[in-house]
């Protein structure tokens, strides 16, 4: 598969603040890529600069192999759905996803056959004469999809779409745009800080903090492999202490030492010791190495969450067992579940 | 919310006195004469004024639409700043409505006259004197420069709503700045363009000040000659009030007009 975006050495400034640090990203055609990150990380600016809204200070932005860094949204084959929809208030249903073909001045027959797709498709039928403010979240949502998709473009951005509705709408609209996502074949480019968000939907996910990209991968890879502690931390839960590598396959943490899968640390490096809740394996106090008290119960419907005070940590474990609060449990861990990673640069 | 009522009385009670008790004794007064008696004598002898009432129409129909043009894209770009610079530039904007009305027209009589400053200049450059004051353009000067806040503000306060990403959405479905200005732009500010109109096409068509300072004897307008019954020689309080009544009509039908053309159906008059 070609790149058909290519961010290179992006740099964006806002009055003397650096909000994208050197970005280079490629998109795939026909590929599902989420931009996660907390908010203020420079995602929606990543976006607005393929959409056009925003010229970096410095890079190339690279459409199918061409340098588009000074041609206006309205000359890019790229449509985007905004975060709070940017619906025309003074138009209805119809005639705001009809837009873009009217500016484009394509027959009228043809725009009503259009259109009639799109209604269909984000089952809006029988909607057509509403007005736009007389419809609710999740229609809305639906109206401003199917107004950028009516153009046919290359890409889709969506910047946090489904932000503003309630978790149950949230969850069908995601499987819906993947759907039509993948019935189209388009690229779509997807801004949200939710993770699980970004995990059901994406090819690709993009982990993105401070103006820098911190991992690229597919949803598994960043889950079971986050490349650093913060990746760890933002994408589900996470126990991290601090530890050092004693020598190849063997970390300390906690006054003890533990095996690993991982190398190529130099000797006592300190590193984070990264470990999901769901890897704790609760073992009777006599036999661990580490034991801790627990110190909270809350039932989750498929696991219990614990959270259990040991010497220096408290560690959040999921598990189908069951202890009751103040008993002293040991911990125990797999070694290919003990994640070791290089200290994150403070800057 | 019933309790809060109250408080509207105070309002209540000046609407009556001083808004419909007087309209209807503008009322009386046009239909009667000296002795009290129902005549339409005045009403009609109003058709004998029928140019000066043109002329009024007229000019004041020039200086809105002049308003209009001028304030549209100060508005516009007012809308767009920063929003501490927008309240600097409101104030300049409203600035010259600080000092009294007279002083302002009379300051432009100075500025307009046949020895005034704008002639000087030109006589530097070996040109004119131009008659400038006392002519039908000195008037809509006058209008223009008097009301254009009327105009700015109400446009300034629609499109301040419009939200910058309805303008980016126009851009991404493919409009170029004119297409986003006739497609997006001005079809979400008919209500401030509409109620602009109102508050200087009002005022400028009832004027008597602007006309008899920079106009001279010779451009007579509506206002002036409501005036005159009142005041002047020719004292006759009912003809007054049956061309106060008339004018009132005539601009009760063209807002009526007017409101047609807005699309939320606001009511403006």
């Amino acid at each position: 598969m070609e790149n058909i975006i290519s961010l290179k050495n992006i740099v964006v400034n806002f009055d003397n603040e650096q909000i994208l640090k050197c970005i280079n990203l490629d998109i795939k055609d026909k590929e599902f890529v989420t931009l996660l990150g907390p908010s203020g990380c420079g995602k929606t600016t990543t976006l607005r600069i393929i959409g056009g809204f925003l010229t970096p200070d410095s890079g190339d932005v690279m459409l199918e192999g061409k340098r588009i860094n000074d041609l206006p949204p309205h000359k890019r084959d790229v449509n985007t759905v905004f975060q709070r929809y940017a619906l025309f208030p003074h138009l209805n249903v119809y005639d705001n996803i009809a837009f873009g073909l009217r500016v484009k001045k394509l027959p009228e027959k043809e725009i009503q056959k259009r259109v009639g797709e799109m209604l269909e498709m984000v089952n809006l039928m029988g909607y057509e004469k509403r007005s736009v403010n007389r419809l609710s979240g999740g229609q809305q949502q639906r109206v401003a999809i199917a107004r950028a998709l009516v153009n046919r473009p290359k890409i889709l951005l969506l910047d946090e779409p489904l932000g503003a509705l309630d978790l149950k709408l949230r969850k069908d609209m995601q499987t819906e745009l993947r759907k039509i996502q993948q019935a189209l074949e388009l690229t779509f480019v997807y801004v949200t800080h939710d993770q699980e968000e970004a995990l059901t939907m994406s090819d690709t996910v993009v982990v993105m903090n401070n103006g820098t990209i911190q991992q690229i991968g597919s949803p598994t890879d960043i889950y079971n492999e986050p490349i650093n502690a913060f990746v760890a931390d933002f994408i589900g839960e996470s126990n991290i202490v601090n530890g050092k590598m004693p020598e190849d396959c063997l970390v300390e943490f906690a006054g003890k030492q533990f095996k690993c899968v991982d190398k190529g640390f130099s000797p006592d490096e300190t590193v984070d010791v990264v470990v999901r809740p769901e890897d704790v394996k609760i073992i009777p106090a006599s036999e661990a190495k580490l034991t801790g008290i627990v110190e909270s119960v809350v039932f989750k419907g498929v696991h219990y969450e614990m959270i259990v005070d040991s010497v220096d940590h408290k560690w959040m474990i999921h598990s189908t067992k069951y202890e009751p609060e103040g008993t002293m449990i040991g911990m125990t861990f797999d070694p290919y579940d003990i994640h070791i990673m290089k200290k994150l640069k403070e800057d | 919310m019933k309790k809060l009522k109250v408080f509207a009385a105070p309002y209540l009670v000046w609407m009556i006195v001083f808004i419909a008790v007087p309209l209807l004794m503008v009322a009386y007064f046009a239909f009667t004469d000296d002795n009290g008696a129902f005549t339409v004598e005045h009403i009609a002898n109003v058709g004998q004024y029928a140019n000066i009432f043109i002329r009024s129409i007229w000019l004041a129909l020039i200086a809105t639409v002049i308003c209009l043009i001028i304030a549209y894209p100060v508005a516009f770009m007012l809308s767009r700043m920063k929003k501490h610079h927008q309240g600097t530039m409101l104030m300049i904007v409203m600035l010259p409505m600080w000092m009294n009305f007279l002083l302002r027209t009379y300051a432009w009589m100075t500025l307009l006259g046949n020895n005034g400053l704008i002639n000087y200049l030109f006589s530097l450059i070996g040109l004119g004197p131009f008659k400038l004051i006392n002519t039908e353009g000195a008037v809509v000067l006058g209008m223009v420069y008097n009301y254009l806040p009327f105009m700015i503000l109400p446009l300034y306060s629609v499109m301040v709503k419009i939200d910058k990403s309805v303008l980016e959405a126009a851009s991404d479905l493919g409009c170029n700045s004119a297409s986003t200005l006739f497609r997006v732009v001005i079809p979400l500010s008919v209500p401030g363009i509409m109620s602009g109109i109102t508050m200087v096409f009002v005022p400028a068509i009832s004027t008597f000040i602007i006309s008899r300072m920079l106009g001279g004897g010779s451009n007579l307008l509506i206002g002036d000659l409501i005036e005159m019954q009142f005041l002047g020689n020719s004292y006759n309080p009912h003809l007054g009030a049956g061309i106060s009544l008339v004018l009132m009509v005539i601009i009760l039908l063209i807002m009526t007009i007017m409101n047609q053309f807005d699309p939320d159906d606001q009511v403006l008059i």
